[in-house]
C-alpha cells in the first residue's frame, strides 16, 4: 500500500460543513431497523434463565420438565456450548460468562436458556427448569474483595505482576505500574502536599436499545446473525470460535444501534441464541429485557483510588502518585491498568508513579464504557489538583496551565507527545465567558481536564461509482456516532463532488475484509483514512478511463474538483470530464469503477478536553442542579461539526449522570437492587442545561485531514469538574461518586457537626 | 386471562366477587400493565372500570367534589374548580410518572396501588379526602388513610371497588400544598414527601392543619401532632422548627436504593416546612 497518511494542510470544501444526517428520516419515522426489528419466518423466542445468587456452585440442572412443555423447541445449558477455546483464557471467560459452567458468579449470570414458539411459553419453560445451587459467600465491594479475608471468586488466580509469585490465590488478579523519576525525591521537594482517597460506584452505559439478535444456524455449518453491535466482525470471530463454526460461514449483519458506548463491544447473549438455533433447527430471536441488561451485560468498574500530589510554592508539581483499584466483575481484566495509564496524562511531571490493581467481585463482567477507566482516575487526580491549587492560593486554571503537558513531554504512561491540545483547551477555558460569569448563593464552579488515547486499527472499505455518477461507500466499522455522514463528507471531499452524491452503508461481514470494532474513538478516524485511500484508488481508475476516452497518456490526466483535466497546452481543446461523464461511459471503457482500501490506521492522535461547570446545591436537602456546563475539546479536524458537538454534549451528559446519581446498588444478599431506569437514575432532559461546546482544531499529523477521535474524551472530565463545583459550592471536599443527595447531605452534616 | 368491561358498578363488583383466580381492576393501568409486563403478576381476570357510568366524571356537589375512579390525573389537572380549591392535591396528582402516564393514571389507582411513595396520597390524606367503596354488601365511605395497610396491601375486601374520591368544599382562607424529594427533576418516585393542608382564621392565624408524609413509613403517615403544632401560629420560625422536628421524629423510614433513614428523616422535616409555607401563602397568610 502506498497511501500517504500525513497531514497535508489542504483547504476543504465538504469537510467541516454540517449537512443533514443520512439516517435522519429513517430514525424519526421509525423505519430504522434496530436489533429487535429483524424477523425470520418460523423464528422462535429465546429466553435465558439467570442465577438469583451472587456466588453459587451449580450442582445440578434438571431441564426435563421444560423440555416436555408443548411449544418448547430447545433447552440448553453449558453442556450445549462445549469448551472449544483451546487454552485461550480470555475466550473461556467469554464462554463462561455467556452460560455459567460450574459456578454462578453474579446475580444475573446465565445458567440455562430455552427457545419456544412464543414468549409466554418460553417464560413458563424457564420456571420449569430446576437448578440445584450450593450458595457460597460472595463479595461485591472492590475494597472488601481485595482484602485477603474475602471470599475467593476463582481459586486458580494468583496475583500477576508482583516481584515474587504469591503462594495463595487472590481476588487481585494483576498489579501494573507506570511512571518515571523518583516520587520520594519529588515529595521531599514539595512545599504543599495533598493526599486523599476516593471512591466511585459502578455505572452502566445506559444505552436505550437493549441487546437483541436473531440467530439462524443451518445443518450445513453456515449461519446468520443479525445483531445490534459495535463490531460485527469481532462478534463473528468470537461466536464462530465459541460455536465451532468457520468464520467465513457465519455472516453477521449489524443493525442500527440505539447506543453502545462500549457495552456492545462484547458478546453476551449472542452465542446463546446461536446455540439455541443450532439445537432447535430454527431461527431464534433473543432480546434482553432492561433488567437483564443491567444485571448481565457489561457495566464499568467500581473504583477505590488513593492520590498524592506535591507542589512547590511557585505552583510547580514536584511529584504525583496514585494507587488505583478497579473492579473487573468475576473475570480478569485490565481496567485499573488503563486508569493507571491515563491518571496523570494531562501533566508534565518529573516524578510520577501509578499502580493499578485489578480486582474480582461478584458483579457482572466489566466492559468498556466510553474512555473506559479514565473518568474515575481523572476524578481522583483532578479533585486533588483542584485542592492543591486552593492550598497554594493559585487559580485552578493557572495551576493546570503551569503544569500542562506539551509537545515533547514524556507522558506518565511512557510515550513522548507530539502536538497536543491540553494547553490550548486550558487557555480557551480560561478565556471563556463562563469562567467570569457571576455565581449566586449556594452555587459553585468547577473545572477539570481529561485525556484519552484514541485508537486506529484494522479497516477495510469499498467505494463504488455507479453509472449515474453516484457513489456508494461500504464500510465495516459500525456507525455509532455519525460516521456515515462524516465518511460521506470525506468521500465527497476527496472526489471533489457533492455530499448528496454519496451514500454510505455499513456492510456485513461477508462483504468486506475484517474491521476492528467501533471503539477507541476510531470510527471516523480510521474509516476516513480508509475512505480517502479508497477514493484515491478510484481516482486512479477515473483518470485512466478519461485517458482512454481522450486517447491520451494517463500521466497527462489530473483530477481536480471532481473532473479529469487534460494537462498541458496541447490538450487545450479538451473540456474537462466530470466524474458523471466518465461513469456514464464506464461500460465501454473497462467496466465498473471502484476504489478499495485495506489498512491499519496508525497514529491516532491523543485527545484532551477541559470542562467547566456551575452547580447549585440545596444545603437543606443535598439536591443539586447543573446551572451551566461548557466543554472545550480538541478534535484535530471536525469533519461534521454538529456531530462533534453532539459527542461533546453526550459525553458531558453521561458524565453528569455518573457524577450525581447513577450507581449500581447491591443488597447484602449480593443482588442488584435497581436494575431499571426508575431507580438507576440517568438524567432526563430537564435535568440538564444546554451544554455549550467549543471545538479546537490542533491537527493530528498522522491523518491527511488532521482528524482525531472525538467520541470518548468528553466523558473523562465531568466527574471531577462536577465534584470540584459541588465541593466549591458547599465548602466540603466530595470524595465519593455519585454525589447523590443523601451523600451530599451526610457530608454537610458531618461538617456542621465538626 | 379474561378481560371484561362492565357498564355498571354492580356488574363490576359481581364479577370481582365471584372471580376464582387472581383478579385486577384496570383504570389507567399505569401500575397494573407495568407489573404484568414485568412478569410480577398474572391476573386471570381484568375488570376495566372505564366504561362504568359516572366513573370518568368530576362532579361538584353541595359538599365539595366527587372525583370518579377512572378520571385521569391530567383531566383532574385541567379542572379549574378543583385546581382552585385543592391546588396541592392537583399538583401531587400531576407529579406522577411522565406527561404520557398522567394522561392515563388516576388518583384512585395511586391510592389502591398502596405504595408508601405514592405522590397523590399524602396530599389526599392532608386534605382529609374520603373514598367511596362499592362492594357486595353495598356502599361505604371511608377516610383515604384507612385504605393502604402496607406496601402493596389495602383494607379493601374481595369484590370491593373504590368508585370515587370525595374532597370537601373549601372555606375562606384555606390552602394546601404537596412537595416531594426526587434526585431528578421529573419521571421519578418520591424518596420522601409531605402534604400540608391549612385553614386560617380572619386574623391569619392557622385554625386547622393536617400534615401527611409519604415514603417515610410502610404507609402514608398522617402526623396529627404536626398539625397541632401549627394551629394558632402564623408559621413563625420557632413553629417551623418544631414542625420539622415532629415530622422527622414521626418517620419510620428504611434504608433502600432510593435513600437512607437519616436522609428521609431530615428531608421530611424540610419538606413539611416548605409545604406549610406554600399552603399558608395560598390560604392568604402573610
Amino acid at each position: 500500500m502506498n497511501f500517504d497518511p500525513r497531514y497535508s494542510g489542504r483547504n476543504f470544501s465538504s469537510v467541516g460543513t454540517r449537512p443533514i444526517r443520512p439516517d435522519g428520516i429513517d430514525k424519526v419515522t421509525g423505519r430504522a431497523r434496530y436489533g429487535a426489528d429483524f424477523n425470520m419466518a418460523g423464528q422462535l423466542v429465546g429466553r435465558i434463565l439467570r442465577s438469583p445468587h451472587a456466588h453459587a456452585v451449580i450442582k445440578k440442572i434438571d431441564t426435563s420438565k421444560a423440555e416436555k412443555l408443548a411449544g418448547v423447541k430447545a433447552v440448553i445449558t453449558a453442556k450445549d456450548l462445549p469448551d472449544l477455546t483451546d487454552g485461550d483464557a480470555a475466550m473461556y471467560d467469554i464462554l463462561d460468562n455467556s452460560m455459567a459452567r460450574k459456578k454462578a458468579l453474579y446475580d444475573g449470570h446465565a445458567v440455562a436458556a430455552v427457545a419456544a414458539i412464543d414468549a409466554r411459553i418460553a417464560r413458563q419453560a424457564l420456571k420449569l427448569i430446576e437448578v440445584d445451587y450450593e450458595v457460597l459467600p460472595h463479595v461485591t465491594d472492590v475494597d472488601e474483595a481485595a482484602h485477603h479475608h474475602a471470599p475467593l471468586i476463582n481459586d486458580q488466580i494468583f496475583t500477576e505482576g508482583l516481584e515474587e509469585k504469591p503462594a495463595k490465590p487472590s481476588n487481585v488478579t494483576k498489579r501494573t505500574q507506570f511512571g518515571h523519576g523518583d516520587v520520594h525525591k519529588g515529595f521531599a521537594q514539595a512545599d504543599f502536599i495533598v493526599e486523599r482517597s476516593f471512591k466511585t460506584e459502578q455505572t452502566h452505559q445506559g444505552y436505550i436499545e437493549p441487546h437483541a439478535c436473531v440467530a439462524s444456524v443451518n445443518p450445513d455449518g453456515t449461519a446468520d446473525l443479525w445483531v445490534c453491535t459495535q463490531g460485527h466482525f469481532v462478534y463473528r470471530q468470537h461466536c464462530a470460535q465459541l460455536l465451532g463454526l468457520e468464520a467465513s460461514k457465519l455472516r453477521v449483519t449489524s443493525s442500527e444501534i440505539g447506543g453502545g458506548f462500549g457495552g456492545k463491544t462484547h458478546v453476551w447473549a449472542e452465542p446463546v441464541a446461536l446455540a439455541l438455533s443450532r439445537k432447535a433447527g430454527r431461527p431464534v430471536k433473543l432480546v434482553m429485557t432492561r433488567d437483564e441488561v443491567f444485571r448481565a451485560s457489561g457495566p464499568t468498574s467500581a473504583t477505590s483510588i488513593d492520590v498524592k500530589i506535591g507542589a512547590k510554592k511557585d505552583g510547580t508539581i514536584t511529584a504525583a502518585e496514585a494507587t488505583l483499584r478497579y473492579s473487573c466483575g468475576p473475570y480478569p481484566g485490565s481496567w485499573a491498568e488503563i486508569g493507571a495509564m491515563t491518571a496523570f496524562a494531562c501533566y508534565k511531571l518529573e516524578n510520577v508513579k501509578t499502580v493499578g490493581y485489578e480486582v474480582l467481585v461478584n458483579r457482572p463482567k466489566t466492559a468498556a464504557y466510553r474512555a473506559p477507566s479514565a473518568p474515575m482516575a481523572a476524578f481522583a487526580v483532578e479533585s486533588a489538583v483542584d485542592e492543591l491549587a486552593h492550598e497554594l492560593g493559585m487559580n485552578a486554571v493557572d495551576f493546570r496551565i503551569k503544569n500542562a503537558a506539551q509537545e515533547g513531554t514524556r507522558a506518565s504512561y511512557g510515550p513522548v507527545y507530539g502536538p497536543i491540545g491540553i494547553g490550548p483547551t486550558l487557555e480557551a477555558a480560561k478565556n471563556h465567558p463562563h469562567m467570569k460569569a457571576p455565581l449566586k448563593m449556594n452555587q459553585g464552579r468547577g473545572m477539570a481536564c481529561g485525556f484519552w488515547f484514541n485508537f486506529g486499527g484494522q479497516t477495510c472499505t469499498d467505494l463504488n461509482i455507479g453509472m449515474d455518477g453516484s457513489v456508494s461507500l461500504a464500510v465495516g466499522t459500525v456507525d455509532v456516532g455519525g460516521s456515515r455522514a462524516s465518511l460521506s463528507l470525506v468521500a465527497a471531499e476527496e472526489l471533489g463532488i457533492d455530499y448528496s452524491q454519496v451514500k454510505a452503508i455499513v456492510a456485513d461481514t461477508s462483504s468486506l475484509g475484517y474491521n476492528d470494532m467501533t471503539d477507541g474513538s476510531r470510527g471516523t478516524f480510521s474509516s476516513s483514512m480508509a475512505t480517502i485511500s479508497a477514493a484515491r484508488n478510484a481516482i486512479k481508475v477515473l483518470r485512466d478511463r478519461a485517458a482512454q476516452m481522450w486517447d491520451i497518456p494517463v500521466d497527462d490526466v489530473t483530477w481536480e474538483k471532481g473532473h479529469a483535466i487534460a494537462k498541458g497546452e496541447k490538450y487545450g481543446n479538451l473540456s474537462p470530464l466530470s466524474l458523471k461523464d466518465i461513469a456514464a461511459k464506464s461500460g465501454t471503457t473497462g467496466g465498473p469503477i471502484a476504489g478499495h482500501s485495506e489498512l491499519v490506521a496508525d497514529g491516532a492522535g491523543v485527545s484532551f478536553a477541559t470542562h467547566i461547570c456551575d452547580i447549585e446545591v440545596d444545603p437543606e436537602t443535598g439536591a443539586t442542579r447543573v446551572i451551566r456546563y461548557t466543554v472545550v475539546q480538541d478534535a484535530g479536524k471536525a469533519v461534521h461539526p454538529t456531530y462533534v458537538e453532539g459527542q461533546y454534549q453526550g459525553g458531558a451528559a453521561q458524565g453528569i449522570g455518573w457524577a450525581l446519581n447513577e450507581e449500581y446498588i447491591y443488597g447484602k444478599d449480593g443482588r442488584l437492587q435497581n436494575p431499571g431506569f426508575l431507580d438507576y437514575r440517568i438524567p432526563v432532559c430537564s435535568d440538564l442545561p444546554m451544554i455549550d461546546t467549543q471545538i479546537l482544531e490542533i491537527p493530528n499529523p498522522n491523518h491527511p485531514y488532521g482528524v482525531r477521535g472525538v467520541g470518548e474524551t468528553s466523558i473523562v472530565p465531568p466527574l471531577a469538574a462536577i465534584a470540584n463545583a459541588v465541593s466549591n459550592a458547599v465548602g466540603v471536599r466530595m470524595t465519593h461518586i455519585p454525589m447523590s443527595p443523601p451523600r451530599i447531605l451526610a457530608a454537610l452534616d458531618a461538617e456542621r457537626e465538626g | 386471562m379474561r378481560y371484561i368491561r362492565p357498564l355498571s358498578i354492580e356488574d363490576a363488583v359481581g364479577e370481582l366477587a365471584k372471580a376464582v383466580g387472581p383478579a385486577a381492576i384496570l383504570a389507567g393501568g399505569s401500575d397494573l400493565l407495568v407489573r404484568m409486563k414485568g412478569g410480577f403478576i398474572e391476573p386471570e381476570l381484568i375488570v376495566d372500570i372505564k366504561a362504568i357510568s359516572g366513573l370518568a366524571d368530576i362532579t361538584e356537589t353541595a359538599d365539595g367534589f366527587r372525583i370518579g375512579a377512572a378520571v385521569p390525573c391530567a383531566v383532574l389537572g385541567e379542572n379549574k374548580a378543583v385546581r382552585k380549591a385543592w391546588p396541592g392535591v392537583v399538583e401531587a396528582a400531576n407529579l406522577i410518572g411522565s406527561k404520557q402516564v398522567q394522561g392515563r393514571c388516576t388518583i384512585t389507582g395511586n391510592l389502591c396501588n398502596a405504595s408508601p411513595a405514592a405522590d397523590s396520597v399524602p396530599a389526599l390524606v392532608a386534605a382529609a379526602a374520603k373514598a367511596v367503596v362499592a362492594g357486595p354488601s353495598g356502599k361505604r365511605t371511608i377516610a383515604v388513610e384507612s385504605v393502604p395497610t402496607g406496601p402493596g396491601r389495602t383494607s379493601l375486601a374481595k369484590g370491593e371497588i373504590i368508585e370515587a374520591i370525595l374532597l370537601d368544599k373549601r372555606p375562606e382562607h384555606a390552602g394546601d400544598a404537596y412537595l416531594r424529594f426526587i434526585p431528578r427533576t421529573e419521571m421519578d418516585i418520591a424518596v420522601v414527601s409531605a402534604g400540608v393542608n391549612l385553614t386560617l382564621d380572619d386574623k391569619g392565624a392557622i385554625k386547622t392543619a393536617r400534615v401527611a408524609l409519604g415514603a417515610a413509613a410502610p404507609t402514608v403517615l398522617l402526623v396529627e401532632e404536626a398539625g397541632q403544632v401549627l394551629v394558632g401560629s402564623k408559621l413563625d420560625e420557632g413553629t417551623l422548627e418544631r414542625l420539622a422536628k415532629i415530622c422527622s421524629g414521626a418517620c419510620r423510614p428504611i434504608d433502600d436504593k432510593r435513600g437512607t433513614i437519616e436522609f428521609r428523616r431530615k428531608v421530611a422535616g424540610v419538606l413539611a416546612q416548605r409545604a406549610a409555607a406554600i399552603a399558608y401563602k395560598r390560604a392568604g397568610g402573610k
